[in-house]
């Protein structure tokens, strides 16, 4: 039974992984890049970590529950740890000047910002 | 009594990461935690206006606020492995911008914890504070929601707020 | 070691996720080789850093020794949380960083 929910909770965990790479492999700029980042590095870590804390409890004694609590206290770390670390990173290159990546416009289909601003030009 | 405090932290954090429960370390332990936590008492405690008692109701406002945030961030990943994975809905929905926004909230720890809480939630990343101008780097015109738009408080700095400051 | 079916099927299923982390893992090191800019690169060099973590507590989790690894793996978490935030600092400084910039910008999605 605690097996399975580690087998789910692991799971789960590569598959935001695996999405976070993807991301990062794909998206077209590094603020962008930095989303998947972010999120799913944070996330994925916290699900494998949970999984990994969750099956160290399977033969319970005072030694199992203090390493659990070690690695809880790895989770909570990350979890205040990688969002910093990605305003760091994200704040370097902000700083770097670094441009970001803007949708090419199309003639065919106006982006919704340009109405806005048109708007406030000519109210 | 901010010393005690500090005091009882690192005793904490000493006795879940020695493991070891004997004399020695434990009178090892505690000297070590009394010299830290008489030479950087002001460093864990930064503002002293507040007292422990609000300090705590903060502790406990937080955790349904981080049931909150686990919630989102699920989310905030189901929507980056959405934009990841399919290849059309990249192009189409992608539309990153950079914006920015006032805050209302007075403490830097709020301020901090409204940054991360930005960063994990769908589509938004905080790029700096200057004061209380939040710059924010949003995925697309649709995800930036009601951060971008909301004249008053969005209802995630409400949330914080009602964590940190006790209203509504 | 207790030999039943259900812990050498979780050690199998130990093994097989560490090692499609492990392949999870070169998609961020493409973007720390072959980023356009520094900070691409500092993003991928990041995230396989906070999976070293976890692949570290896996290692320990194989061979029953947690208690051991896990110690090394939050100073791993710690090490590499600051190590990040230096080598954003200390990038931040350089504004040559985006001069690279050019060909990422022209980047289709």
């Amino acid at each position: 039974m605690l097996n399975i929910v580690v087998m789910g909770l692991m799971l789960l965990g590569l598959f935001f992984f695996f999405g976070t790479s993807v991301g990062i492999v794909r998206f077209p700029d590094f603020y962008s890049r930095l989303h998947a980042a972010g999120k799913g590095d944070t996330l994925s870590s916290i699900l494998l970590l949970a999984g990994l804390a969750l099956y160290n409890l399977h033969h319970l004694s005072v030694d199992a529950i203090l390493v659990s609590v070690k690695i809880l206290f790895i989770i909570v770390f990350i979890f205040i740890a990688s969002p910093t670390a990605t305003h760091a990173i994200m704040d370097a290159g902000y700083e770097a000047r670094v441009k970001h990546w803007v949708k090419r416009k199309t003639p065919k289909e106006p982006w919704p910002g340009e109405e806005r601003r048109r708007q406030e030009r000519h109210p | 009594m901010f010393t005690l405090a500090t005091f009882i932290i690192l005793a904490g954090a000493w006795l879940l990461l020695s493991g070891k429960f004997d004399a020695f370390h434990l009178a090892l332990g505690g000297i070590s935690c009394l010299l830290v936590a008489l030479i950087s008492q002001d460093l864990l405690f930064h503002e002293r206006k507040k007292g422990l008692a609000a300090r705590c109701g903060e502790a406990f406002r937080f955790l349904p606020y981080s049931c909150w945030l686990l919630y989102q961030i699920i989310v905030a990943n189901f929507h980056v492995i959405q934009l990841a994975i399919s290849p059309r809905l990249c192009e189409r929905e992608l539309d990153p911008h950079i914006f920015t926004f006032k805050t209302r909230l007075k403490s830097d720890f709020a301020k901090f914890v409204l940054a991360n809480s930005i960063t994990l939630t769908p589509g938004t990343v905080t790029i700096r504070i200057d004061e209380d101008v939040f710059h924010v780097h949003a995925i697309s015109r649709k995800a930036a929601g009601d951060l971008e738009t909301s004249e008053t408080m969005s209802e995630m700095e409400r949330r914080v707020a009602w964590v940190f400051e006790g209203r509504a | 070691m207790h030999g039943n079916i259900a812990d050498s099927a979780m050690e199998f299923f130990f093994i097989l996720s560490g090692v499609l982390l492990l392949l999870f893992m070169f998609m961020p090191l493409y973007r720390a080789i072959w980023g356009p800019t520094v900070i691409d690169r500092l993003v991928g060099v990041n995230v396989i850093g906070t999976k070293t973590t976890i692949m570290i507590v896996l290692i320990g989790t194989l061979y029953n020794r947690v208690d051991m690894f896990v110690d090394i793996a939050l100073t791993y978490a710690l090490l590499n949380f600051i190590a990040s935030l230096a080598a954003a600092r200390f990038f931040q400084r350089h504004k040559e960083v985006g001069l690279a910039e050019d060909r990422a910008g022209g980047q289709s999605c």
